[in-house]
């Protein structure tokens, strides 16, 4: 429950940030948009080879006249744990491939999963996008402490994204937010199989007309089962425990070979 | 991963360990490595590994009492220094990113003089034998600069009083190795024991592998409370198929000739240091990569 406050914070944050975009911004717009996904945590075996997760949404005191237009547009992402990502690129060093530079975003999603009702590029103008921060070519990618000249910027950007693109953490599915009436629509996004342990976050974005207007964000919590995750809990949360049982095994190993081969 | 190529690989290594009496743990990693396992696992889980193949060794060494503990005490208060600094610098090439070219050097280098050595000296070997020689015991000069330096200590069981600082300082040297490369480290210790510090040859086996059983074990646990890097079902599939596969090779070993057998070992050597540099030379399919600093886990 913690996640809630956490979460109504990122939020407020979220907004000023939007609003300096939307400087033109006539008046408060009403429609409100409407979320649910029916659990807040999945349980996810060691076979699991990536799943579909839906979620179903509503725009609320909608403009009748806008949407038979098809004005409105949504886009639903399901943003992975944040952490730090260093970014390392190799040159050749008397011969040999060495990673020379380097850079380090701050808090980018580990995986990232889109899903919108056409492709995100042609829902708005980059500048909204970068804004609000959503597709996978507008999140948001801070360098740590970076006093460059901003030419290498663009470069470890797009090696990042292309690294995630083809490591199937970040995904998008243009067409996967369906209209199912007149305002209540499904979101489908993908799950890949190689979804990192902890708090997601659903968050679906209104648009109207080329304008973000409404957000809405629900946690969803990724837990991995099995004996696999059991170990990899250990190792981390009893990591000397974990360690000198893994130095047990070997002395009992080893003494066990030694008895059953003696050779007097 | 597969669970038959891990036992294969690992009873593998064990057979040739069995028949060269030699640790494994310099053929086991690389060959992690070729099998896309991550160095930095690679290394953590080849010291792991390493404590259960020295295990049965150093327990037959000791009923037989050719194990000097006093010798082997001074040899790890070195290692367990050196381990403690391997794994300092360990961490920190790994926050640079140069952890993985490193490990990889270190292998080329080591693999690459360990091999050409023993294929020289097996080479020399066979030509004796072909010429009937008889085999000609060096007898260099009985003390040397290591044998000058103060702080001497009597151990009995080796029958030497020999000043501690060599010993602590070679120690010292494999406890690095150990924790950056997750080898035994006995193809260094043994040679350096015999003809640098002129400890007799039947108790330098046996003590060095005492000395290893805790350098490895004290790296297998810094390694799992610092960079949580042990796999401990890995290192499992490895030991129990590795212990498994050494009683086979020293069975072998014993019936076959040894020139032919380590100018062998030799080749496979040299060969895995051969991939590992040409690994390091060719262009990388991708010159990016992306690592999360794992800092908010």
């Amino acid at each position: 429950m913690r996640a809630i406050p956490a979460l109504l914070l990122a939020l407020g944050l979220a907004f000023p940030a939007a609003a300096q975009v939307l400087e033109d911004r006539p008046v408060e717009f009403p429609e409100k948009l409407e979320i649910g996904i029916s659990t807040d945590e999945i349980a996810i075996s060691s076979d699991f080879r990536g799943a579909d997760l839906t979620i179903f949404g509503a725009i609320e005191s909608y403009d009748p006249a806008l949407l038979t237009q098809g004005k409105y547009d949504i886009v639903v992402a399901l943003e992975g744990p944040k952490d730090n990502n260093t970014v390392r690129v190799k040159e050749r060093v008397f011969g040999i491939w060495v990673n020379r530079r380097s850079m380090t975003f701050e808090l980018v999603p580990e995986s990232y999963s889109l899903s919108s009702t056409r492709d995100v590029e042609t829902i708005a103008e980059p500048a909204m996008l970068n804004g609000v921060g959503v597709g996978i070519q507008h999140i948001r990618l801070s360098p740590v402490g970076y006093l460059g000249d901003g030419s290498n910027l663009t470069e470890f950007r797009d090696a990042f994204r292309r690294l995630k693109e083809s490591g199937g953490f970040y995904q998008k599915d243009p067409g996967g937010v369906q209209f199912i009436s007149a305002s209540l629509f499904k979101a489908t996004v993908k799950l890949p199989a190689s979804v990192p342990n902890g708090t997601h976050v659903v968050r679906a974005h209104l648009f109207r007309d080329g304008v973000f207007i409404a957000e809405k964000a629900l946690p969803l919590r990724v837990m991995k089962t099995g004996i696999e995750q059991m170990i990899s809990n250990a190792a981390y949360n009893n990591s000397l425990a974990y360690g000198a049982f893994s130095v047990f095994l070997a002395l009992v190993t080893g003494w066990l070979a030694s008895v059953v081969y003696r050779k007097d | 991963m597969n669970i038959f190529i891990i036992l294969g690989m690992g009873a593998a290594v064990g057979f040739l360990s069995g028949m060269f009496g030699v640790g494994g743990g310099f053929l086991i990693t690389p060959l992690l490595i070729f099998y896309n396992i991550p160095p930095i696992v690679a290394v953590a889980t080849g010291a792991n590994q390493v404590v259960a193949s020295s295990v049965s060794g150093a327990l037959s060494h000791f009923r037989r009492g050719t194990l000097d503990i006093k010798l082997g005490t001074v040899l790890l208060a070195g290692g367990l220094a050196g381990a403690t600094v391997g794994i300092w610098i360990f961490a920190l090439l790994r926050s640079v990113g140069q952890l993985d070219l490193v490990i990889s050097l270190l292998y080329v280098v080591l693999l690459g003089t360990v091999g050409t050595l023993m294929l020289l000296e097996s080479i020399r070997a066979l030509r004796r034998a072909a010429t009937n020689q008889p085999v000609s015991l060096r007898r260099p000069g009985q003390h040397s600069w290591v044998h000058r330096l103060p702080l001497k200590m009597r151990f009995k069981k080796s029958k030497i009083y020999l000043s501690v600082i060599p010993v602590v300082g070679l120690g010292f040297g494999i406890g690095i190795l150990t924790s950056i490369m997750g080898v035994g480290g006995g193809f260094i210790m043994v040679p350096a024991m015999i003809y640098l510090l002129r400890i007799p040859t039947n108790v330098v086996v046996g003590t060095s592998l005492f000395q290893i059983i805790f350098v490895t074990a004290y790296t297998t646990v810094v390694q799992a409370t610092t960079n949580y890097s042990v796999d401990i079902v890995l290192a499992f599939i490895l030991m129990v198929a590795g212990v498994i596969g050494a009683q086979y090779g020293v069975r072998v070993g014993q019936r076959l000739r040894g020139e032919q057998l380590r100018a062998l070992l030799a080749l496979l050597v040299l060969a895995v240091g051969a991939r590992l540099a040409i690994d390091l030379v060719v262009t990388p399919r991708d010159l990016y990569s992306v690592v999360s600093e794992g800092v908010y886990r």
